[in-house]
This record gives C-alpha cells, sequence and structure tokens, in this order.
C-alpha cells in the first residue's frame, strides 16, 4: 500500500468558495459593528479565520484512520470534557458551558464534540457488515450521540445539543437504514416537536428554551422577548427589497446581534434579495462539492466523516437562515462562517480538514 | 458478506443532495417572501422604527380666582430615568446612581435586571418628582454617567393643607373607563385629566394639546436627527367666580369641624366660597398616591374626598322651616294662624314634642314671627297639617328642592323632597299624613344639600327670584366652553311682597336677642337667616341607644344667612356636622358674612393684614424623620398682597360702582 499523500490533491476549489464566504462574513462584521462598542471585530475575526486556515491544513496531514482508530479515547475524552463543565464550568447567562483554561481563554467542549461525534459515527458504520442496519446497531448509535446529547441540553445548551442530531440521522441514513427505523426518527423527531411546542411546561427545556421555540409562531404577541427578535430580523431582511438598502435596522441597533447570530439578517438587509441568494448559492456550491467528496472517498468511514460535515453545515444553514426569515425558532446557532466567533470558525476549519484528509488519500489503494 | 471498503450505497447519497437542495429551495422561498413579495411592507416597519413621535407635553391652565389671583399653577417636574446605551456597564454605575436619586443600590440593579428583557428603546424610569439637588447630580455627572438622563412635565401645583381642594379638584392618568366613554374619545393613554371639581368639569378648557417631535432614533432611544416638530397648546387659564378673601375666613372657620360652606352671590349664582371637611391633599394626587393613602381616603367615615357642599344629601332641619313659611304665607294659611305652644301637640293621633320642652319650656301664644325666630315646633307642625304635604312639596320644589340646582360641577346631588307620588312611585306605598308632620320641620324622608339651602334662601330672600349657581362666569370663559346647562338660568317664584317681608323680618329677628341665634349678630351689619339642628337618627330609635351611640349620632347644625335681610348681596349656608345645634353653625356663617361685609367697606383683608406675602402653593420634601427641615422640592408661589395698595383693590363681589 503506497502511502502518497500531496496537497496537489486538497481540494482548493472547495477552499476558494469557503474563503469567499468568509469573506463576505468579515465585510459584514465590519459593516454591522461600524459604531458599536464591538469595533474591530472584523479584524479578530480574520486573525480566526488565518488560525483555522492553518489549522485546517495541519489536520488534513495527519491521516484520519489515525485518528478513526483512537476514537473511542477521544470519544471517553469529549464525555468527560461535559462532565468536567458540569462540575468544574463557568456559569454564565444562566448557563454552564464554559470551562476556564490556565491562559484565561474560555473553552466550550460542546463544540470539539461534534467533530469527534461525526468520527466517532463514521467509525461506528464503516465497521458494520451488513447491508441493512440492524435494530441493535440502530441502537447503539443512537446512544453514540444521545449520551453527549443530554449532558449538553443540561448546560443547558439546546442550539448545540441539537446540532448532534443531524450527524446521527446522516449516520443512520447512510448506513443502512431501514424504512421502519426511518418512520421511528420521524415519529420521534415528531414527537419532540409538538412537546416542545404543544405541552406545556416540558420539564426538559428551560422558560427561555421554550419562549424561544413558541415566541416565533407569534412573534408579535411577544414584542420585547425573542418573537421581538424573530420581528426585527424579519423586517431588517423585508426592507432590504431586491437589492438591498441602508441598513437602518442593522446601524440602529433594532436588529440583535447583527454580527453573530443575526448576521444573514444584516447581510441581507443590506445586500437584498440577489446579495443572500447569491450567498446562499455560494453555500449549495460548497456542499455539493462536498458531497462530491464523499462519493470519491477512497472508504466508507471517508464518506461518513465528510457525510458528517455536510449534515453539520446544512443543518447549521437550515437553522440559522431559517430562523432569520421567520421560519425557525431562536435557537442561537450561527451561520458557520459567517457569524463571528472562535469557536465556530475554528470548529467549521478543523471539520474542513478532515473533508481535505479524506480527499487527499483518494487514490490511496 | 460486506466488506469495509465496501461504498456507501449511492442512492443515498443521492438522496442527501436532494434533502439539501430542499432546504435551499424553502430558505430562498423564505427570502423572496420577505424580500420581494412583502418588502413594502417590512420597508415601512423599518420607518416606523426609526422615527418616534415625541410628545411635547403643553401645560394646563392655570385656575384663578374672581381677582385675577393664581389659586392653582403648574410646576416643572423632572424625572430621572436610566437610557440603556450599549456602551455602559449599567450595574457597575447602580451605586453612584444610586447614591446621587438617593436610591437603593439593589433597588436600582433589579430595576435595571427586570428591564433587561424590555427592548433597548424603553428606558428605565428610575424616579419622579426628583429634587433640585437631584437634578443638579444629573447635570453635573453627564460625562460620567452618560447614560442618566431626565424628562420634564408639568405637574399641578395645588393650595397647600387642602385649601379649596373639593371645589378644585385634581388631575389624573386617564383611566381605560374614561377611554372608553365616548366623551372622551379624544383623549390618549397616558394624559392626565382633571377627575374631579373644576378640573374636570373644565378639563376641555383647561387641558391643553400636546405637541410633538418627529424625531430619528436609533434602538437605544437616542435621538440621531430631527424630522419636524408641532408646538404645544397651553392649556387655557380658568377665573373662577370665587373670592379668595372671601375662601380664606370660610376655610378657617370650618376649621377642624366637619361639615361645609357655601357662599353665593344670589343676585347673580356666583360662588364666592365653597369649602368641605374634612379635607384632602390633592398635591399628593399629582405625583402618585399610594393604593394605602387612597383607601384611607376612601374608606374614611368623614368622607373627605365627598364635596359636602353638593354632595352631602341630609335633613335640613328647621332651616325647611323658611320653605314652610313662605307656603303658608303664599296659601294665604300663615298670616293668621296662632298657635298655643305647650311643647308639644297631638297630630294625627300622635304626640310630637316641640325642641323647647326639652328645656322644660313652652312657647306660649306663636304667631309666624315668632315661629321663625323662636323655631317653634308645633306652629310649623300645625302649618304643615293644614297645608298637607302636595301643596308643601309644590313650593319647595319650585324653591329646587329635591333636584340638582345645576353648579357647573360634577357629581352634584338631587336631595330629597317627598310628595303623595314620590312615595307611591318610589315605595309603592300612600303617603301617611302622619309623614307630612315631620317634613314640616325638616325632618322625615325631606334631604337637601348645602347649595340647594343657600339657593332656595336666596330666592325667598331676593323676592323669588332664583338663580343657577355657578363657580365660573359664562363670559370669562374661553371660547368654545360651554357649561352644561341642565338647569334655566333664573326663574321666578311669585312670592307677595308682604309675605316676602314677613319672611325676611322674622329671619332678621333669628339674628337678635329674641331669636335662636341671637350670639351671631354683627354690629352694623343686616343680617337674616335660619338656624337648623336635624337629627341624624330618629328619636325612636335614639331612645335605644347607649350613651357613646348617643354621643356619636349628635345632631347636624345647619344655618343659612343672608345680607343684608332683603334683596342680599350674600347668602351663606353652613352645615356642621354633628353641630347639635344651629346657633354654632350661625358663627360659622357669621363668620364669612363679616368678612364680605368688612371687604365691602374696603376694610384690610386677611390677607392684606398679614406682612409680606402669603405661601399658596408648593411641593416640599416629607420633613426627616430625626425632625430635619422640610426643603422646597418644586413649584412656589405666593399671593403677592402686600404690594397692593387698598385704594385700588378691585371692587368686591357685588359693589357696582
Amino acid at each position: 500500500m503506497s502511502r502518497y499523500v500531496s496537497y496537489r490533491d486538497f481540494d482548493w476549489l472547495l477552499l476558494i468558495f469557503v474563503l469567499l464566504i468568509c469573506g463576505l462574513g468579515v465585510m459584514e462584521i465590519r459593516s454591522a459593528t461600524m459604531h458599536t462598542k464591538f469595533a474591530g471585530s472584523h479584524i479578530r475575526q480574520m486573525y480566526w479565520i488565518a488560525a483555522g486556515v492553518g489549522m485546517m491544513f495541519l489536520i488534513s496531514l495527519v491521516n484520519y484512520q489515525v485518528l478513526l482508530d483512537r476514537i473511542h479515547w477521544f470519544y471517553i475524552a469529549a464525555v468527560a470534557s461535559l462532565m468536567a463543565v458540569m462540575v468544574f464550568g463557568q456559569k454564565y447567562l444562566g448557563a454552564k458551558r464554559w470551562i476556564k483554561m490556565p491562559g484565561g481563554n474560555h473553552f466550550q467542549p460542546s463544540e470539539w464534540v461534534k467533530l469527534i461525534l461525526i468520527l466517532a459515527m463514521a467509525k461506528f458504520f464503516a465497521e458494520l457488515r451488513h447491508r441493512e442496519l440492524s435494530w441493535p446497531d440502530f441502537m447503539k448509535a443512537g446512544a453514540i450521540v444521545v449520551i453527549p446529547m443530554l449532558l449538553v441540553l443540561k448546560q443547558p445548551d439546546l442550539g448545540t445539543a441539537l446540532t448532534y442530531i443531524p450527524i446521527a440521522i446522516m449516520g443512520v441514513f447512510l448506513g443502512g437504514m431501514q424504512w421502519k427505523q426511518g418512520l421511528l426518527v420521524a415519529v420521534l423527531a415528531g414527537v419532540a416537536i409538538g412537546a416542545v411546542f404543544f405541552v406545556p411546561r416540558v420539564h426538559v427545556l428551560k422558560t427561555y428554551q421554550k419562549q424561544r421555540l413558541t415566541s416565533f409562531m407569534d412573534p408579535e404577541n411577544d414584542p420585547q422577548g425573542t418573537g421581538y427578535q424573530v420581528e426585527q430580523s424579519k423586517i431588517a431582511v423585508g426592507s432590504g427589497g431586491l437589492w438591498g438598502g441602508k441598513g437602518s435596522q442593522t446601524h440602529g441597533a433594532f436588529l440583535p446581534v447583527p454580527q453573530t447570530d443575526f448576521i444573514f439578517a444584516a447581510f441581507s438587509e443590506e445586500h437584498g434579495f440577489v446579495g443572500a441568494l447569491g450567498v446562499l448559492l455560494l453555500y449549495f456550491i460548497v456542499l455539493m462539492r462536498l458531497t462530491q467528496n464523499a462519493q470519491t472517498a477512497p472508504d466508507r468511514a471517508g464518506t461518513f466523516v465528510v457525510m458528517g460535515v455536510v449534515a453539520v453545515l446544512s443543518f447549521h444553514i437550515l437553522v440559522n437562515v431559517g430562523m432569520v426569515v421567520g421560519f425557525m425558532p431562536v435557537t442561537g446557532i450561527p451561520l458557520p462562517l459567517m457569524s463571528y466567533g472562535g469557536s465556530s470558525v475554528l470548529f467549521m476549519f478543523l471539520a474542513l480538514g478532515m473533508v481535505m484528509n479524506v480527499r487527499m488519500r483518494r487514490f490511496v489503494n | 458478506m460486506f466488506g469495509r471498503d465496501e461504498k456507501v450505497s449511492a442512492i443515498r447519497l443521492t438522496a442527501a443532495q436532494y434533502t439539501i437542495l430542499a432546504i435551499f429551495l424553502v430558505l430562498a422561498y423564505g427570502l423572496w417572501k420577505l424580500q420581494v413579495m412583502e418588502s413594502g411592507y417590512y420597508a415601512s416597519a423599518a420607518e416606523k422604527n426609526r422615527i418616534r413621535n415625541v410628545p411635547i407635553l403643553a401645560p394646563r391652565g392655570k385656575i384663578l380666582d374672581r381677582e385675577g389671583r393664581v389659586i392653582v399653577d403648574n410646576y416643572p417636574s423632572f424625572s430621572a430615568l436610566l437610557l440603556r446605551d450599549s456602551s455602559r456597564d449599567l450595574n457597575a454605575d447602580a451605586d453612584l446612581i444610586a447614591q446621587g436619586l438617593h436610591l437603593d443600590a439593589n433597588e436600582v440593579r433589579t430595576r435595571i435586571r427586570r428591564f433587561s428583557s424590555m427592548p433597548q428603546y424603553q428606558p428605565i424610569f428610575l424616579k419622579e418628582d426628583i429634587t433640585p439637588d437631584e437634578l443638579a447630580f444629573i447635570d453635573a455627572h453627564r460625562n460620567e454617567l452618560p447614560e442618566l438622563d431626565t424628562i420634564v412635565a408639568h405637574r399641578r401645583l395645588y393650595p397647600r393643607n387642602g385649601f379649596m381642594a373639593h371645589l378644585i379638584g385634581y388631575v389624573g392618568e386617564v383611566t381605560e373607563d374614561m377611554l372608553n366613554q365616548p366623551q372622551f374619545e379624544l383623549y390618549n393613554p397616558g394624559d392626565v385629566v382633571g377627575v374631579s371639581g373644576v378640573e374636570r368639569q373644565y378639563n376641555n378648557a383647561l387641558m391643553g394639546k400636546n405637541g410633538a417631535r418627529r424625531a430619528l432614533v436609533n434602538s437605544h432611544g437616542r435621538e440621531v436627527g430631527l424630522l419636524g416638530e408641532t408646538d404645544a397648546v397651553p392649556g387655557k387659564q380658568l377665573k373662577l367666580t370665587v373670592d379668595i378673601d372671601l375662601q380664606i375666613a370660610a376655610e378657617e372657620a370650618l376649621d377642624g369641624k366637619n361639615g361645609a360652606i357655601v357662599a353665593m352671590d344670589p343676585r347673580t349664582g356666583e360662588i364666592l366660597a365653597m369649602v368641605s371637611r374634612p379635607t384632602f391633599d390633592p398635591q399628593s394626587f399629582s405625583v402618585r398616591v399610594s393604593r394605602d393613602q387612597w383607601s384611607k381616603l376612601v374608606n374614611d367615615e368623614n368622607h373627605p374626598l365627598l364635596n359636602k357642599a353638593i354632595q352631602a344629601q341630609l335633613a335640613p332641619g328647621s332651616t325647611f322651616k323658611i320653605i314652610m313659611a313662605t307656603a303658608g304665607l303664599q296659601e294665604g294659611i300663615a298670616q293668621d294662624l296662632h298657635v298655643n305652644c305647650t311643647g308639644g301637640g297631638i297630630f294625627y293621633g300622635r304626640y310630637f314634642k316641640c325642641w323647647i320642652a326639652a328645656r322644660h319650656q313652652t312657647h306660649g301664644a306663636v304667631d309666624i314671627a315668632k315661629g321663625i325666630y323662636q323655631s317653634c315646633d308645633v306652629f310649623f307642625y300645625t302649618l304643615g297639617e293644614k297645608l298637607g304635604i302636595d301643596r308643601i312639596a309644590k313650593y319647595a320644589m319650585a324653591l329646587g328642592m329635591g333636584q340638582k340646582t345645576g353648579i357647573d360641577l360634577p357629581q352634584e346631588v338631587s336631595g330629597v323632597m317627598p310628595s303623595e307620588q314620590w312615595k307611591i312611585k318610589n315605595f309603592k306605598q300612600k303617603w301617611f299624613a302622619g309623614e307630612t308632620i315631620s317634613v314640616s320641620i325638616g325632618q322625615g324622608a325631606v334631604a337637601a344639600t348645602p347649595i340647594q339651602m343657600a339657593r332656595a334662601f336666596g330666592a325667598i330672600a331676593s323676592g323669588g327670584r332664583m338663580v343657577r349657581p355657578h363657580v365660573t362666569n359664562p363670559t370669562d370663559l374661553p371660547p368654545g366652553i360651554v357649561p352644561a346647562q341642565s338647569v334655566p338660568d333664573e326663574v321666578t317664584i311669585p312670592i307677595d311682597p308682604k309675605n316676602w317681608e314677613i319672611i325676611t323680618d322674622a329671619m332678621a329677628q333669628v339674628v337678635s336677642p329674641v331669636g335662636t341665634a341671637g350670639a351671631s349678630a354683627i354690629k352694623d351689619v343686616d343680617m337674616a337667616g335660619k338656624t337648623g339642628s336635624a337629627q341624624t337618627v330618629s328619636n325612636a330609635l335614639k331612645a335605644k341607644m347607649s350613651a357613646s351611640d348617643k354621643a356619636k349620632y349628635k345632631d347636624n347644625g345647619w344655618f343659612v344667612g343672608v345680607e343684608p335681610r332683603r334683596n342680599p348681596e350674600i347668602v351663606v349656608c353652613a352645615l356642621f356636622e354633628e353641630g347639635e345645634h344651629g346657633s354654632l353653625a350661625a358663627h360659622v356663617v357669621s363668620d364669612v358674612i363679616k368678612a364680605y361685609v368688612e371687604k365691602q367697606r374696603r376694610l384690610p383683608t386677611k390677607m392684606a393684614k398679614s406682612t409680606g406675602a402669603a405661601e399658596i402653593g408648593a411641593v416640599w420634601t416629607e420633613p426627616d424623620a430625626d425632625g430635619g427641615e422640610q426643603k422646597l422640592q418644586g413649584g412656589h408661589f405666593f399671593l403677592d398682597v402686600a404690594k397692593r395698595p387698598l385704594a385700588a383693590m378691585a371692587a368686591a363681589p357685588g359693589m357696582h360702582q
């Protein structure tokens, strides 16, 4: 088995599109924070992107098979770190999500757990020997995702916990899900959504989470809270029109957090339907390029790794843009590559590094 | 077997791709819907977000007395508020803010936390009606605490100590109830409107029209530009018929007592003074009234919020005998009626006592004059028996009993004048002839307000010319303001001049050594009147009462006086609750009449005699717990009487040069 790896096989085209999206993000962060106390965030975002690209190149050099062989240790470390958050975590805004590191930095383990879950699912399904997914394996795959998910829900961080679900669904689906299992997944999702929206006093969800989830259905009924945010976001997007406008919603600070969760609203207000559709198109190209890479992966595991990244990225776009246009509740999920924030940027580039890793080894055998 | 290097199902990968395509189509549809289909709606919503109409509050009109002296003024009041600019850490500043505004730092933080879910453009109200030193603190810290700001509102400044409180009334924020009524349809929530008294009756004149500033704001409520401005139209000032000098005399005459005084010019119907006791402090309502304070006022058994001059309907007692005398004389019965008072008499099979019997005396031979000045009950029992209830009611109703006088003040009550018809209508019962006997001395079912008694006396003493009382002159009202006129301005009840003389002379004798209020005579003043003392419970009930209850249900004292006795310039009615006897109420009336006459004769009034200026209104801080002095908080105005030379004093009411 020859192990010839070269950056000639690196997906430069994918990187160009990704950096294009990042560039639009930086531009919008600059515009949205210009006269606020967050001014200068776009410079920091560029540092994060540079660091992310560096890490992407680094991780693409480590053979993903090596990572997959040690995945059970990573998984145990991930669950342990989530438990550590519960014990030693810093409480901020009513939730324990961060561990204070010796350097004074804050570390949010739940973000990295996503990456480990992608690898864990890839490993799990790559090992399976049957064309159809058996019920015990179905249950096991579910358990791998549900354990860290419950720990994150406990923090509480509903948004991040939700992002684990698409990894599981994508894995199960590609791993040979039977139609009965698909039905079960659909029923479970239906019950969860029904419980959130229609059953009062669901103890699993904190009040603010339920408010976030329910207020978007009738935003004008709750003009001060999260419904207010959705309403302001819709006004921002809608007032952008076809070609975009001056951006009074963004610059008058009516739009909440325009540089992070609502960056797509800010962008849509300033660049209109044409600009917003252009960004969606860029994301779509990136996703299609990723699935193409999944098809050409050297082995089953590689395909699962890439498709896991596809699942997470698509879910983020669906929930974030869906929230911005008023289809989805406010869950605090950022738009990958565009939203300001180190954790989000680094996660995306690490995930892309994994994809590159798989791609660069496509001719290995 | 299924190898580890076996490829993943291509169909499923394609399915995943189509799912992603579907998601993107849905999102693109969302954008299309907002940005293309409904773009107009959202563009105007964005515009509305940015443009804010900031009201410019209009001050209410001042209220003046008949000589143009200010009774009610406004003062600028500042409220401290916190703008939630995101560039400041409000919690870190809370200590300094709390210190400067004399608040509790934790309370400030709680308030900030409570508002954290509210939109950023809504400022947090920290304190209303701040003191000058708190205002100075905010001004001095504009740079250190840019989030701290003030807004100015005009607040009502009322006379101190509840002076004239019932006549003036007070203002309050418009209630939801009022907003639902058609006559208040032009009011907006948050408007300050008159709630009672003149403030309510003439609210349309007194209330100004708020202006507005169309300003461009950001989401923190900071103004970043100005689009246009419409000025506020201040309320119009309102001149009352009340004379402050007389009002002061009336307030002092009733000080420490419960009851009411009305002083009226019976020639015009102008109210010269109106007092009700106990009183309340309308100033405490103009900022904010606490629930405790409010329920205390409402539940007080002496009804401090009630304007007893127009809202207390009580048995008028012997003052009613003047109306009886008018009826008896006009019907030709009383002139020749001679009664021997033996301390009581039997009417319709029941023994009725004369008040003199309580002193173990009798009135002996009584005619109409003696019946009035000695207030002999037996005489009027006999007269009542001869007249019958319907003839009594005819005259009493003509003189305004049982109907509102039509005074331009809200919530006047009508009193009760019984008749056979009235009994059938209200009780579905036949009138018992015995009830007429009680009515003859102003007891039983008959009930009257002080304003009704003043008007009736004024009419009788003026030879039958009866006017509608009012607190403003139509000529003084701002254009477009018309007082509701439910009663004609003037009616004439035919009274024979001979009868007129008999009644007025007998009334003058009341205030003579032979009369029931001889001690209230004023030297060189032609005062006339009639005493009354009315039982608050029936004799039968009183007989069953304990001594302490008897003390509690003392008789009400009444006196209605005129000056001069015929064609009077002033009529004063005093109700002295639990005053036991009318002679005590007569002192109250004579004090007011004396003040009136002295002013007319250009003698120095009490205010003119006081050295320097008299403080009318001001807002003071509460005295400290350790007895520290009160600090002036806002609005302070005086009646600058010292500067007015007496000779140049405006004509006293009723003086026609």
